[in-house]
C-alpha cells in the first residue's frame, strides 16, 4: 500500500491519547473515537492531543489507514468485524483480570491478541504497543539512531501489514522489531520478561529469540 | 498551597534486625505519623485502603478517628476509598462521624483504587468494575446533598426516604475524585462539580498539566452551581536532609514496593536508571533535600496550578523513624519555602494572582 497518512484510534484513554500525541508529532492525521459522544472527545483532545479529530468509531475505521485498538479489552466484542475487515488493525490491548474481569475466553489463551484475532477474522491484525507503559509511549520516543531509542515488538500473520505498522512505529520514535507471526505475540504479553522492560533493538531480539542480524 | 502525606499503612522493617513489624503496630505507627504531620503544620493526611499483610490499612476511618481526637488542624481523608466494594451509605456515615469528631476536617477521595483485593474480600465481581463504581459514586454524591434519600440501583437495596446521619459540620463533605490520568475521569469530575485528585506516580509529572487545563475548561463550559473546583496531586516522595542520601535510602524501599506489585501484575522490578530519572528534574518521584523538593513542587505548580500536593513516603517497609523525619522536614522546611515562594509570586503579579 501507499504510505499511511491517517491514523485512527479507538479508545481515548491513557494509551489512546498517548499514541495520538506521538502520531500527531510524527506528522500523521489522527482521528479518535471512544464510546462517548464526539463533542466530549473533542473537548478532551483539544487539551491532551490538540490537532486530533474526534469522531465516531465507524468514521474512524472508514477514514483511516491504520486503526489502533486502545479500548479496555473487556469491550472488544463491541468492535465490528465487518467494519474492520481488510483494514490494518493494531491491537494494543492487554488482558488484566483485575480490571477487565475474568473473561473465560482469555483464561489460558496463548495470548490475548489471538482471541481478538478470532473475533476480528478478516482484519489484517498486528500485535504491538502493548508491552510499553502509556507514559513511556509518550515520553520515551527518540529519533532514529538515538542511543537511547527503545524497541517495540510487532507480530502478525500478514507480512505487509506488519511492515506498514513497523514503519508507523519507526516514525513515532521506536525501533520496530519484527517478531513474525501473530502466535509470536505470546512472547511479549503481560507476565513475560519483555513486558514493561526497557529494551533496545538488540536486547528485544535476544529476548524474543530472534537472530541478531536482519 | 496545601501540603500533606498519604499512606497505605505499610508495616515497617527494623533496620537493625530486618524483622518485619506486625500489622497491629502498623496502625499505631500510622496514627503517630498523622499526629506529627499535624504538629509540624502539614495540611492534609490521607489513608489509602489496602488489605494486604504489607499494607494493612483496611479500616482507614478508625485510624483517622483516633487522629481526629488527637490533632488540631490537619485535614483527614482517604486516599483512596475503594468505593466499588463498599456501601456508600456506610462510607458516608463513617466520614460524617469523623467530620463531627474532628470539627469539620474530614474528606473523602473516591477512586477505583489500583489494587483489587477488596473485590473477593467483600464478595464483588470484577466483571462489574465500571458499573459498580459509577453507581456507587452517584449514591455517595446524593448522600452529600441531603439527610433524606430515596434511591434505586443495581448493586444495593433501594432506599426509600431513608435518613442518613450524622450530617457534616460544614453542610457537605468535600468529595474528591481520584484519577490516574484517563481524561474521561477529568471530564467526569468537572461535570459533577467535584475537585479532582491526580495520582502521578511515574514518568514526567508535567504530562498531567494538559489534564488540569482540561479540567478547568470543562468546569467553565458546564457551569455547575456551587462547584468545588480544586486540583490535588498525589505522588511518591521522600524528604531527607541530604539529597543523595535520601535518594539512596529511599531507592531500596521504592524498589521493594514496586517489585512486589510488579510480581502480582506481571511487569518487571523497577530499574535504578528509571528511578534516577524520575527522582530528578520533572520526574514524578519527589525524593531529595527540602530545597530540592520545594523547587520541584513549585515547578509543577507553575504548570498545573494545583491546590494541594501530598506524598506517599512509607513505601516498601520504610522504617518508622525515617518516615517521621521525612514528615517533619516536609512540614518544617519544605512548606515554608513553598509558601514564601508562592507569596512572592502573588505579590509580583497581584492582578493575576
Ligand atoms: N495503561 C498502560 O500503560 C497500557 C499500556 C499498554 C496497553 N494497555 C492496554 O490498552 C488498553 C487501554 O488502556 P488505557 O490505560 O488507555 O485505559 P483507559 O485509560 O481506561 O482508556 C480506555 C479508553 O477506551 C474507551 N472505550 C471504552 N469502551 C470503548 C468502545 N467500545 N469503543 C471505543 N472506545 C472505548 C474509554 O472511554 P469511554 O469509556 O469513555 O468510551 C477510554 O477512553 C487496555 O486494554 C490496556 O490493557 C495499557
Amino acid at each position: 500500500m501507499t504510505e499511511p497518512k491517517v491514523i485512527g484510534i479507538l479508545g481515548a484513554g491513557r494509551v489512546g491519547t498517548a499514541i495520538a500525541r506521538r502520531a500527531l508529532a510524527a506528522g500523521y492525521q489522527v482521528r479518535v473515537a471512544s464510546s462517548r459522544p464526539a463533542t466530549e472527545i473533542a473537548l478532551v483532545l483539544q487539551f491532551v492531543a490538540p490537532g486530533a479529530i474526534a469522531s465516531d468509531a465507524d468514521e474512524v475505521i472508514a477514514g483511516s489507514d491504520i486503526i489502533v485498538l486502545a479500548l479496555p479489552l473487556s469491550k472488544y466484542r463491541n468492535l465490528r468485524p465487518d467494519a474492520l475487515a481488510g483494514k490494518i488493525v493494531v491491537d494494543a490491548m492487554n488482558y488484566w483480570a483485575p480490571t477487565d474481569g475474568v473473561l473465560p475466553e482469555f483464561e489460558g489463551a496463548p495470548s490475548s491478541t489471538e482471541v481478538v484475532a478470532d473475533h476480528l477474522a478478516g482484519a489484517r491484525l498486528v500485535r504491538s504497543f502493548n508491552h510499553m507503559g502509556y507514559h513511556e509511549i509518550d515520553g520515551e520516543a527518540r529519533p532514529k539512531g538515538d542511543a537511547e531509542r527503545r524497541a517495540m515488538a510487532v507480530a502478525g500473520d500478514d507480512p505487509q501489514a506488519r511492515e506498514t505498522v513497523a514503519g508507523f512505529i519507526d516514525r513515532l520514535g521506536f525501533d520496530p522489531v519484527d517478531a513474525g507471526r501473530l502466535s509470536a505475540a505470546s512472547a511479549f504479553d503481560i507476565g513475560t520478561p519483555v513486558f514493561g522492560a526497557r529494551l533496545d533493538r538488540g536486547q528485544l531480539k535476544a529476548a524474543l529469540n530472534l537472530p541478531a542480524a536482519a | 498551597m496545601e501540603l500533606g502525606v498519604y499512606s497505605f499503612g505499610d508495616v515497617q522493617r527494623d533496620p537493625e534486625t530486618g524483622a518485619l513489624g506486625t500489622t497491629a503496630e502498623a496502625q499505631r505507627n500510622l496514627l503517630e505519623a498523622i499526629q506529627l504531620a499535624d504538629q509540624v503544620g502539614l495540611d492534609y493526611f490521607g489513608i489509602g485502603e489496602h488489605h494486604t499483610y504489607e499494607m494493612p490499612a483496611s479500616a482507614a476511618t478508625v485510624v483517622l478517628g483516633a487522629a481526629a481526637a488527637t490533632t488540631k488542624n490537619i485535614l483527614l481523608g482517604s486516599a483512596v476509598t475503594v468505593l466499588s466494594t463498599d456501601d456508600p451509605v456506610r462510607v458516608y456515615q463513617q466520614f460524617a462521624t469523623l467530620d463531627a469528631l474532628s470539627n469539620g476536617r474530614a474528606e473523602i477521595t473516591a477512586g477505583r483504587g489500583s489494587s483489587t483485593e477488596s473485590f473477593p474480600l467483600f464478595g464483588h465481581s470484577l466483571n462489574d468494575y465500571d458499573d459498580l463504581y459509577a453507581e456507587k459514586l452517584d449514591l455517595l454524591l446524593r448522600l452529600n446533598e441531603s439527610d433524606r434519600i430515596t434511591w434505586e440501583g443495581r448493586f444495593r437495596p433501594s432506599l426509600d426516604d431513608a435518613l442518613v446521619v450524622p450530617r457534616p459540620v460544614n453542610g457537605k463533605l468535600p468529595i474528591w475524585l481520584a484519577t490516574g490520568g484517563n481524561p474521561n475521569s477529568t471530564v467526569r469530575a468537572a461535570i459533577a462539580g467535584l475537585p479532582v485528585s491526580y495520582a502521578i506516580i511515574g514518568g514526567d509529572a508535567e504530562r498531567f498539566a494538559p489534564l488540569a487545563q482540561l479540567y478547568r475548561q470543562a468546569v467553565e463550559q458546564v457551569k455547575v452551581p456551587n462547584a468545588d473546583v480544586r486540583i490535588s496531586v498525589a505522588s511518591p516522595g521522600f524528604v531527607g536532609e541530604d539529597s543523595n542520601a535520601a535518594k539512596e535510602l529511599w531507592w531500596n524501599h521504592y524498589h521493594e514496593a514496586f517489585r512486589a506489585i510488579g510480581e502480582i501484575r506481571g511487569f518487571p522490578a523497577p530499574q535504578r536508571a528509571g528511578y534516577d530519572r524520575d527522582a530528578n528534574g520533572k520526574g514524578a518521584l519527589f525524593v531529595g533535600s527540602p530545597e530540592e523538593i520545594a523547587d520541584r513542587i513549585l515547578a509543577l505548580h507553575g504548570a498545573m496550578k494545583h491546590d494541594r500536593h501530598f506524598f506517599q513516603m512509607d513505601l516498601g517497609q520504610l522504617p518508622q523513624k525515617d518516615f517521621l523525619r521525612s514528615i517533619e522536614l516536609l512540614g518544617t522546611k519544605v512548606k515554608p519555602l513553598v509558601d514564601a515562594a508562592l507569596a512572592e509570586k502573588a505579590d509580583a503579579q497581584p492582578e493575576t494572582a
